[in-house]
């Protein structure tokens, strides 16, 4: 709710600073005292990494040759990870905000800090209700403190409101394989891929989104596989590919519907696996039928030859791997997107087997795992709903609670923004999100964090977010605690403690519960370790669609990491999903998906455009994404000097001809703008984009953001904001100065 | 102890994705800590976000060696050629310009040329070079000839080049496409036959599909 301090007082005490390597991490000499086998914290691969320690520093690291989902191979943001630790800006003290300060901030003890927020949520909730305190929490914690958060929100703060930053990211993807699979999990693991025939890629930047998947869809190929890509733009992976989908941003949904019209036509179905193992079939196939491939490109901008192209390598291919991202999630269809894409993978009978799978990529370091055990907002652990009666008594019990005492399903992270913006929610809690940044049409959630009457925020930096915080509670980095987590694969892997948490800084687990107990609520909250966490948490899973009972750290060290479901300590853990024969809790037996029929269902999915189309004031599509070496909203890369280097400003992708119209040259600065916003940054003129489209990267935040000009348009279902499009205008930027978008 | 002889090191730009992994990792090795050996060449960004990975080749008749006169650039028994010898480089910049390459780099800091040297501290003690460990596309591979057969079926190693009329032939393989009718790549040659305005066909294929779809 403070006003902000001054910009050049803030930045000197907060940053952010890149951080480079001096002292040990240069010293050849330097022998490490340790060397740490743990996991990378950027993005949903969760590659295997070793750290190196010395004097309680992490000094750098080697690669994990023997971690088999990477084999020692990292992106840039694993390689230099190391330089977050240790860090001018580490948050090393607890801080409150005092207009008095120059900064904005004044160090306090944690003690103090931890008090003040208890007495804060306590007033608010008995002035206005429980429910008048939210709280964000995030898929980059650790499965405990996800677990956790979700607890804490229902059992101390009694709250409703509390929901995460998955909601930004593969929502869509979860809510749609609820729908057709009774379970929101990736089917397969990744070498799958290798034995495929036919690789479909859609919406994936893959080569700088998740780099390592890279080598398994290039090796698949070496194998002889056809690689299908659909992008608007010409990505690394879609350079080398065999069929380039150049599609209109928004509109996969039509291009699912195109195809799967063209599997009907030509007879490219699995009758036998769709009579004996899915239902609703028939409506879908009716739903497609006026999807001629004429009317099909004309929707998506893709040449019908093309379509007819990919339609067929799919359709008769005898092996195949679908895998799609954000890029067809971000959207206000999302749920519908990804529904398209399972139709054409149920059609064809290619799932459940060796070389046959799907999976969306996860794009958060636990965006798996953090998406399974309760701090969704409708979503108790074990991929339970706290809508669900059943569900609700199993874990209230497990929690010591009675039922009815368990709050009601909440709302998504925007809506819980807007209840901020009307006053009904007016206090916050979070953590691992960097909401102010990262949340579409950013001018409003700054309006609404604005309004609050307190915010607590636990970070490990100070993010453009706490900056609106009254209190600043100095939490944990990924190598700072232990803890498990989910990649993309479904694989559980263990993340060890490299060094401990500088100065007053606590893991984020006890600083859950040091407000429980400053609350007088520690009931449920007096945990000794992440294991101990772990421990109920595998009892609160137990039974439920993502069953965690078998999982023990020591399992988990010995394996390499364990697939759930894995509903007991001998039960070996379930890489691919949907085996034929396979038991499931739902089916129990009656065939292998997660619902009571043991079938998959077809889910019809309407074909719709995006929210915002372009018109004669705003004639483009914007779209956009991440580039190989940021995370998310940049609150760690953006302060690490390497990959500042590698990338240190936003950009505006155009085409040539696009260009040409606008008077553009390659580095003139442009004004990219929407009915939310503009912002004026040096374009990029390549033929790699649609020329109907511009593309500008999310990493980063004030006048640089591309987030002032997206649209807050969600998915109905999944609530997924529609990041990759909406209508935008471009002009050449008035002025010398605005060059570079400063 | 020598680098294995079974072991060797293959580039291919055709799974290069610019990531820069390669070129953070290798400011990591312990023989030039803090500086990158390695340079990520951008071809032609308007056509193609086609790059290159630019690490020494390690040539058998080193030309930045033969170019030197302070005899400081030394070529192991085992084939690696390594950074010039401090006490003797007098940063004349010979090397660099000679290269045909391009790979030495001159440190005008600390008066000395540095190159790649295979990560000599690794590849000595059996382990893999640092860029080859993490490139996620395994556009730079290390290991055995026979592994990189079994890997890549559709190519095969080179390692002889043209300049001009300079030949070299280098311990570093370049992966070339297997049915490509040439066991030396003339450089010279091949710089001529590039598409007019950038992009290598390929990427004109994959684009045109693209300006088609965009005027549906």
């Amino acid at each position: 709710m403070t006003a902000p301090g001054p910009q050049a007082d803030f930045t000197e005490r907060f940053g952010p600073h890149p951080s480079r390597s001096t002292g040990p991490r240069l010293d050849t000499a330097a022998v490490p005292d340790r060397a740490v086998n743990t996991h990378c914290c950027f993005c949903g691969q969760q590659c295997g990494i070793t750290l190196l320690v010395k004097d309680e520093e992490v000094i750098g690291f080697e690669p994990w040759m023997d971690f088999p989902f990477n084999q020692g191979k990292l992106c840039p943001k694993g390689v230099k990870r190391y330089l977050q630790g240790a860090h001018p800006d580490r948050l090393t003290t607890a801080y409150v905000a005092d207009a008095a300060s120059p900064s904005g901030f004044r160090p306090v003890e944690y003690d103090a800090a931890v008090a003040e927020a208890a007495a804060a949520i306590d007033r608010i909730q008995k002035q206005y209700g429980a429910a008048s305190f939210g709280c964000l929490s995030g898929a980059s914690l650790t499965i405990e403190k996800a677990y956790l958060m979700g607890k804490f929100a229902r059992v101390c703060l009694k709250t409703p409101y509390i929901d995460y930053n998955g909601r930004l990211c593969m929502v869509s993807a979860g809510a749609a394989n609820k729908k057709s699979f009774g379970i929101d999990r990736g089917a397969n693991p990744w070498s799958d891929i290798l034995e495929a025939e036919v690789i479909w890629v859609s919406g994936a930047n893959v080569a700088e989104c998740a780099p390592i998947t890279t080598d398994y869809i290039w090796q698949a190929r070496e194998r002889g596989a056809k690689v299908i890509v659909v992008d608007p733009r010409l990505t690394p992976i879609a350079r080398t590919c065999d069929l380039f989908l150049p599609i209109r941003p928004g509109t996969d949904v039509a291009l699912f519907a195109g195809i799967l019209y063209l599997m009907v036509e030509n007879d490219w179905l699995d009758h036998a696996f769709i009579r004996d193992h899915t239902t609703g079939f028939d409506e879908v196939a009716a739903s497609v039928k006026e999807w001629t491939p004429d009317r099909t490109a004309h929707a998506t901008g893709i040449a019908e030859k093309a379509i007819r192209q990919a339609a067929e390598w799919w359709g008769k291919a005898k092996s195949s791997f679908l895998m799609h991202a954000r890029g067809i999630e971000h959207s206000s269809h999302g749920v519908a997107n990804c529904l398209g894409a399972i139709h054409i993978v149920l059609a064809s009978g290619r799932i459940g087997r060796k070389g046959c799978g799907y999976a969306t990529i996860t794009g958060q370091g636990n965006g798996q795992g953090g998406r399974e055990h309760g701090q969704k907002c409708d979503q108790l652990p074990g991929q339970r709903d706290l809508g669900n009666p059943e569900h609700r008594a199993y874990v209230s019990g497990v929690w010591g609670v009675s039922a009815e005492e368990l709050p009601q399903p909440g709302v998504d992270a925007y809506e819980l923004i807007r209840k901020i913006d009307k006053g009904e929610i007016r206090g916050l809690l979070s953590i691992c999100f960097n909401p102010l940044v990262s949340l579409p049409d950013n001018a409003f959630v700054r309006r609404a964090l604005e309004k609050l009457e307190f915010y607590a925020a636990i970070d490990f930096f100070l993010s453009e977010s706490a900056r609106y915080a009254d209190v600043v509670l100095p939490g944990s980095l990924h190598e700072e605690d232990e803890g498990i987590v989910a990649t993309a694969e479904g694989r559980v892997i263990k993340i060890n403690k490299a060094v401990a948490c500088p100065g007053q800084a606590r893991e984020d687990w006890r600083i859950i519960q040091d407000i429980a107990k400053a609350l007088g609520r520690q009931r449920g909250f007096t945990f000794d370790s992440p294991r101990a966490i772990l421990e109920e948490l595998r009892v609160a899973s137990k039974g439920g669609v993502a069953d965690y009972f078998g999982i023990t750290y020591e399992k988990l060290e010995r394996e390499n990491g364990i697939f759930w479901p894995c509903p007991a300590e001998d039960h070996p853990g379930t890489p691919r999903l949907f085996e034929p024969g396979s038991w499931n809790p739902i089916a129990k037996g009656k065939g292998p998906f997660y619902f009571p029929e043991g079938k998959a269902h077809f889910v019809v999915a309407p074909v719709t455009p995006p929210t915002e189309v372009p018109d004669a004031e705003y004639p483009l599509v914007l779209t956009t994404g991440r580039v190989v070496s940021h995370f998310l909203s940049g609150e760690q890369t953006r302060r690490i000097g390497p990959l500042v280097d590698q990338c240190p400003d936003p950009y505006i992708e155009i085409h040539p001809q696009t260009a040409a119209r606008l008077g553009l040259a390659d580095g003139d600065a442009a004004t990219a703008e929407t009915r939310r916003g503009s912002c004026t940054l040096p374009v990029r003129v390549v033929r790699t984009i649609r020329p109907d489209t511009i593309f500008i990267p999310y990493h980063w935040p004030g006048k640089k953001s591309a987030n002032q000009l997206t649209i807050s348009a969600q998915d109905p279902v999944s609530k997924i904001p529609e990041y990759k499009a909406c209508a935008v205008r471009v002009r050449k930027a008035e002025g010398a100065g605005a060059r570079g978008g400063v | 102890m020598p680098v294995p002889e079974s072991k060797e090191f293959f580039v291919d730009p055709g799974r290069c994705i610019g990531c820069n992994a390669c070129v953070q990792a290798c400011s990591e090795c312990d023989t030039h800590k803090g500086y990158s050996m390695i340079q990520l060449d951008i071809l032609d960004r308007e056509s193609s976000p086609q790059t290159i990975p630019v690490v020494c080749m390690h040539c058998d008749a080193p030309t930045c060696a033969e170019v030197c006169p302070a005899d400081a650039i030394k070529r192991t028994a085992d084939g690696v050629v390594q950074s010039a010898r401090k006490p003797r480089c007098i940063a004349c910049n010979n090397c660099v310009l000679a290269c045909p390459f391009g790979v030495p780099k001159m440190n005008t800091g600390m008066h000395l040329m540095m190159k790649c040297d295979m990560c000599y501290d690794r590849t000595s003690v059996g382990k893999k070079p640092m860029c080859a460990s993490v490139c996620p596309s395994q556009a730079l591979f290390y290991g055995t000839r026979e592994e990189v057969s079994a890997l890549r079926p559709n190519s095969r190693p080179i390692q002889s080049f043209r300049f001009g009329l300079q030949e070299i032939t280098t311990k570093v393989h370049l992966m070339v496409p297997r049915r490509a009718p040439l066991s030396t790549l003339d450089v010279g040659a091949a710089l001529r036959l590039a598409p007019a305005g950038g992009g290598s066909g390929a990427e004109d294929r994959l684009l045109a599909g693209m300006d088609d779809g965009a005027t549906t």
